[in-house]
């Protein structure tokens, strides 16, 4: 098993609220992603006998969502917003600081496999713009300052 | 000037907190709607309070919760959409964030109105804070039994249920949503019927935003005389708009509607950065088209922003200015519309797929000569030939910036490379 005793139990309460258990998918999968970090076939298979619905169907709903990486990532996936309101304030030379700090191209994982690069589109964030999500953490207002000080924190967790 | 109406207690921390929201007035109106009111007087106040949609189609609420059936026997349900994606905005988060009681009552006198029984906020996947904030709020309000069995000894059984999305844009349009809370792909649904008659399950549904809901509280509270003495005629009511972009100090501020837009920006928001030259303005949100340094007294509302030829949308305000090429902007935006198809309807999953092939060879120098004609001729095959707005959406931005700006675009093309260097260094 994937998925720990606790996330289960977690789908399983969540299910119980709905008067249809196919809507437990999205809350599920969010419940495995935050878990693993990424979901895959097994862990559609998992879900699919906790809630009692086809995998298939699972894995349908599973790859319409972008939020949910499919493949496995760094500890932290580190997602920049790259859309219109942070475009403006310098998102693409964060994305660039961001490559020199961690020496990766974005869509790359460290070698250590403790951070992953990725853009990603507006995450509401607008009026603190630049930003970031760091697994699901929101990071805003970022300057080169703030961007040393929380790598250097999650290194140190790491 | 501000007028806090729904941001009036954003600033204590303490709001989340049921006991301090209830010493401010929380969970009175929900009492009032439930103990004196019968569900057809808080839809007609409401109708009458001409609260509009802030989700960004603006349409009257209590005219849309006229239109559940009431001989249908079956289930009812309220869905409160808090999928917050439209570029610029990013209201909502601060009202679940920092008063999450006020979106929970707001749901709660929405759901008598209609009859339901079961509401659901639909939370955008990314905004774990928010959820949790929400989560919290709702178990508080269980506890002190403004949900769940017999609330407030009236008889009256309310459960409320905290969804999340997955990172899908199009979730934010109704349907879509529907479909997303169903366990499906959110995918939009062709209407007619639209939700009011079958929405959810196949049930009578409303949907409407988290900030039309948080508006509801302050109209049983204190009458649709009084909302309607703020903001418009037509426009009545405040409304938070989102300011970002190149402005001197960034936010969410709530004016009455009707305020000019360059109070927003000048007077709210400090101006543009830096001193520098104002560009253009998105006044409701990515989609909605430019509006020019010299269209700056228009009114926010409604009707005064379709007049100056764009739409006030989810009032995400996002100044630009002079050191921006317009063609980037737009290669930015339909990269994300391209992303965010659904992929249901060929105009909108063909469409945009083109356009940010030609706008983004465009912006990169190996635009040729034709490439604009193509483009508008595409926008014309995408614009109002979708079952969702998304579609319309990702259209109007360019030929708002094609008509706008078009010598921007010709000179992409004829000396293969931007008229403005676009170069933004954050700090």
């Amino acid at each position: 098993m994937i998925l720990t005793d606790e996330s289960v139990k977690k789908i399983e309460e969540k299910m119980a609220r709905y008067p249809r258990r196919k809507s437990a998918i999205l809350p599920a999968l969010t419940v495995a992603y935050f878990q693993v970090g990424h979901l895959s076939k097994e862990i559609y298979e998992e879900i699919s006998h906790i809630i009692d619905i086809p995998a298939l169907e699972i894995a349908e709903a599973a790859t319409f969502y972008t939020m949910f990486p499919k493949e496995p990532v760094g500890k932290y996936l580190i997602q920049v917003c790259h859309n219109i309101s942070c475009a403006l304030l310098g998102a693409d030379s964060l994305i660039k600081y961001l490559e020199e700090k961690l020496e990766i191209r974005k869509g790359e994982t460290t070698s250590d496999g403790l951070f992953t690069l990725i853009s990603v589109e507006c995450l509401g964030s607008c009026a603190s713009a630049p930003m970031m999500q760091i697994n699901d953490k929101y990071y805003e207002n970022l300057t080169r300052e703030k961007v040393d000080r929380i790598l250097a924190e999650l290194r140190g967790q790491g | 000037m501000e007028k806090k109406l729904l941001f009036k207690n954003i600033d204590d921390p303490d709001q989340v907190k049921i006991d301090t929201a209830v010493s401010k007035g929380a969970y009175k109106a929900w009492a009032k709607a439930l103990k004196e009111m019968k569900p057809e007087d808080v839809i007609a106040e409401v109708k009458d309070s001409g609260v509009r949609g802030r989700g960004g189609a603006g349409f009257p609420a209590g005219v849309k919760w006229s239109f559940i059936p009431k001989d249908n026997p079956r289930p009812k349900y309220l869905v409160c959409n808090a999928d917050e994606s439209e570029p610029g905005t990013c209201k909502d988060r601060v009202l679940m964030e920092q008063d999450p009681h006020l979106v929970v009552e707001g749901m709660c006198i929405a759901a008598y109105a209609i009859g339901s029984h079961l509401a659901f906020i639909y939370v955008r996947g990314e905004f774990v804070k928010p959820y949790r904030t929400m989560e919290k709020a709702i178990a508080e309000a269980y506890e002190k039994g403004y949900l769940g069995k017999n609330v407030m000894g009236t008889g009256y059984d309310l459960d409320m249920v905290v969804h999340t999305g997955g990172g899908a844009y199009i979730c934010g349009e109704e349907t879509a949503l529907l479909n997303s809370l169903e366990g499906e792909r959110g995918m939009s649904r062709i209407r007619p019927p639209f939700p009011a008659i079958e929405g959810l399950y196949a049930c009578p549904t409303i949907v409407n935003n988290v900030e039309t809901l948080a508006c509801v509280p302050h109209v049983i509270n204190n009458g649709a005389q009084w909302y309607k003495s703020m903001g418009t005629e037509k426009s009545p009511g405040t409304k938070i708009f989102s300011l970002s972009g190149h402005v001197e100090r960034p936010g969410n501020y709530e004016v009455e509607l009707g305020t000019p837009l360059s109070y927003l920006i000048n007077d709210l928001g400090g101006g543009v950065a830096g001193g520098r030259k104002l560009k253009a303005v998105i006044p409701g949100g990515s989609s909605t088209p430019f509006l020019l340094p010299d269209q700056l007294e228009t009114p926010l509302d409604y009707e005064s922003i379709a007049e100056a030829g764009s739409m006030l949308g989810s009032g995400g305000v996002i100044v630009i200015d002079d050191r921006t090429c317009m063609v980037w902007v737009i290669e930015r935006l339909i990269h994300f519309y391209k992303h965010e198809s659904c992929g249901k309807c060929t105009p909108c999953r063909e469409g945009t797929g083109w356009l940010e092939q030609l706008i983004s060879r465009i912006e990169h120098g190996e635009g040729k000569e034709g490439d604009i004609e193509k483009i508008e001729t595409i926008c014309d095959n995408i614009m109002g030939r979708t079952v969702c707005p998304l579609g319309d959406a990702a259209v109007m931005p360019i030929q708002s910036s094609i008509k706008l700006f078009r010598e921007e675009w010709e000179y992409h093309i004829k000396n293969h490379e931007c008229m403005v260097k676009t170069e933004f260094e954050f700090k």
